[in-house]
């Protein structure tokens, strides 16, 4: 009897143990977006984007700070903050969502993959149903995934006002760049 | 039968543990919850940011600077008096102006250069930011920053005859400015002041003029906001028929603009004009409309960065 309650007992610590090394992450998740039109180029960057990715399930979670976006013009930070984004409002943007049919990963093989997306995007304060094409790129033990897909500002209630419009390009292009490492 | 009562308890026991357990694991599988909790352990420090619009409250010095590289023409414009009626267009006839200049050296250096067409002044400053309001991993209740101005202004001698010194048209502006923004609308500043006049009109005035400002601005809409800027001057150490400038104003923003449309009773715009120099009073309609313009021009596109 009391192997037995060993034996399960080391299944259920073994289950946990694996359960964990599936679960890839960043501190250092990079996103940015473009915004602009030909009159003016409107380019965010976000180089602090965590994230966790589940190479079992194919689950996936970003979330970042929206003030920590910079950009090449000062004023188009500080508008970017407290018109468009009001980010003492809404601090943060977040996608949780999975990958449709996940491949079978080996991290210790190299290969990439191009999977699909769909999750919830949250920006604004406001969540819409996604689905993005990404692909994952496994080296050396670490997982790249790189995502392109555009939104519409409107969608997420961000308003542009009638004198600036023309700066704005219809959709806004988010390009996601992360680089994941085994959770430790 | 004791020995299978047992082994049949223990088995329920190990059940029960066991559910709890991969309940546990189906929670901390929620990635988004992980994730919450990753970002909780690392707080970060936020700074605040935008306390108020622009680099001038109405008249004199906000908190803010202009960021690093970054240049901003401001031509400043008060009219006449509200109280020289229609024959004067209630004040639209005269004006007084400020044409500057200022520029970002760092986010936190900022230098300018200006011109006042009242007492003919030229004027330069500098302003640093001394310590950033902020939240998070670093906590800091207040903003300050230190400003100097020096001042000259090229009038005729008044007095031709006597002796007279080119160091008598200089004046000096020292103020600390301090300021929370106490929410996303509302922020308030204080500001103590010394001013020093190299010449004073009377024997009996002194050189040294102290006074503490207080500003306040109010967020109506997004782009727009209500502004109040008052200095008091201490007793003793002001010039005599001068009176404390109040000066009230609505800031609009439009893309790389910001206008302000204000009213006070200082013909004055520079510092040391505005705060020791002002003589019109609200209560007999000495009252001037006029507007800031200020227009900003980025000159070296860096990406910057926040420190963490």
């Amino acid at each position: 009897m009391k192997k037995t309650i060993f034996f399960l007992l080391m299944l259920t610590s073994i289950a946990i143990s694996t359960e964990a090394q599936d679960i890839y992450f960043t501190r250092t998740g990079k996103i940015e977006f473009h915004s602009g039109s030909s009159l003016e180029d409107i380019d965010g960057v976000n180089n602090e984007a965590t994230s966790m990715l589940n190479v079992k399930t194919g689950e996936m979670a970003f979330t970042l700070l929206v003030k920590s976006f910079t950009f090449k013009r000062a004023l188009m930070e500080e508008h970017f903050n407290e018109n468009y984004m009001e980010s003492t409002k809404f601090p943060k943007a977040s996608f949780k969502g999975k990958i449709t049919s996940m491949p079978a990963i080996n991290t210790s093989s190299n290969g990439s993959f191009n999977v699909q997306t769909e999750g919830e995007l949250t920006i604004h304060g406001i969540t819409k149903k996604i689905t993005a094409p990404a692909k994952l790129t496994v080296n050396g033990g670490k997982i790249t995934g790189v995502s392109n897909f555009k939104i519409v500002l409107s969608d997420y209630k961000i308003e542009i006002p009638g004198v600036v419009a023309e700066k704005f390009s219809k959709e806004t292009e988010i390009i996601v760049t992360c680089i994941y490492e085994p959770r430790s | 039968m004791q020995t299978k009562l047992a082994g049949i308890t223990i088995s329920l026991i190990l059940c029960l543990s066991t559910t709890l357990v991969s309940a546990q694991v189906k929670d901390t599988t929620d990635l988004m919850d992980m994730l919450d909790k990753e970002t909780a352990s690392h707080p970060v420090t936020n700074y605040t940011s935008a306390t108020f619009k622009t680099t001038r409250l109405i008249n004199a010095h906000s908190i803010e600077n202009v960021a690093g590289g970054v240049m901003d023409v401001k031509i400043s414009h008060r009219f006449g008096e509200i109280n020289g009626g229609f024959y004067e267009l209630f004040g639209l006839d005269n004006a007084s102006i400020r044409i500057g200049v200022d520029y970002g050296i760092t986010d936190w250096l900022m230098i300018g250069i200006g011109r006042s067409s009242y007492e003919k002044q030229y004027d330069g400053f500098m302003k640093v930011k001394l310590l950033r309001q902020s939240s998070g991993k670093k906590n800091m209740p207040l903003s300050i920053s230190g400003f100097a101005g020096m001042y000259y202004n090229t009038l005729k001698w008044s007095e031709p005859d006597r002796d007279n010194y080119n160091t008598s048209r200089i004046n000096y502006t020292f103020q600390l400015l301090m300021a929370r923004k106490f929410s996303e609308g509302f922020s308030l500043q204080l500001s103590p002041t010394l001013v020093h006049k190299n010449l004073v009109p009377l024997t009996t005035d002194p050189n040294d003029l102290l006074s503490v400002g207080i500003g306040a601005r109010q967020k109506i809409t997004k782009r727009m906001s209500i502004n109040v800027e008052y200095y008091y001057q201490v007793p003793g150490f002001k010039l005599e028929n001068t009176v404390d400038p109040l000066s009230i104003g609505i800031d609009i923003e439009t893309g790389g603009h910001v206008f302000q449309f204000i009213f006070t009773n200082s013909t004055g715009i520079a510092e040391n004009q505005y705060i020791t120099g002002t003589t019109g009073k609200w209560s007999k309609g000495d009252i001037h409309f006029g507007f800031n313009i200020s227009r900003v021009f980025t000159m070296k596109k860096t990406k910057r960065k926040e420190t963490k």
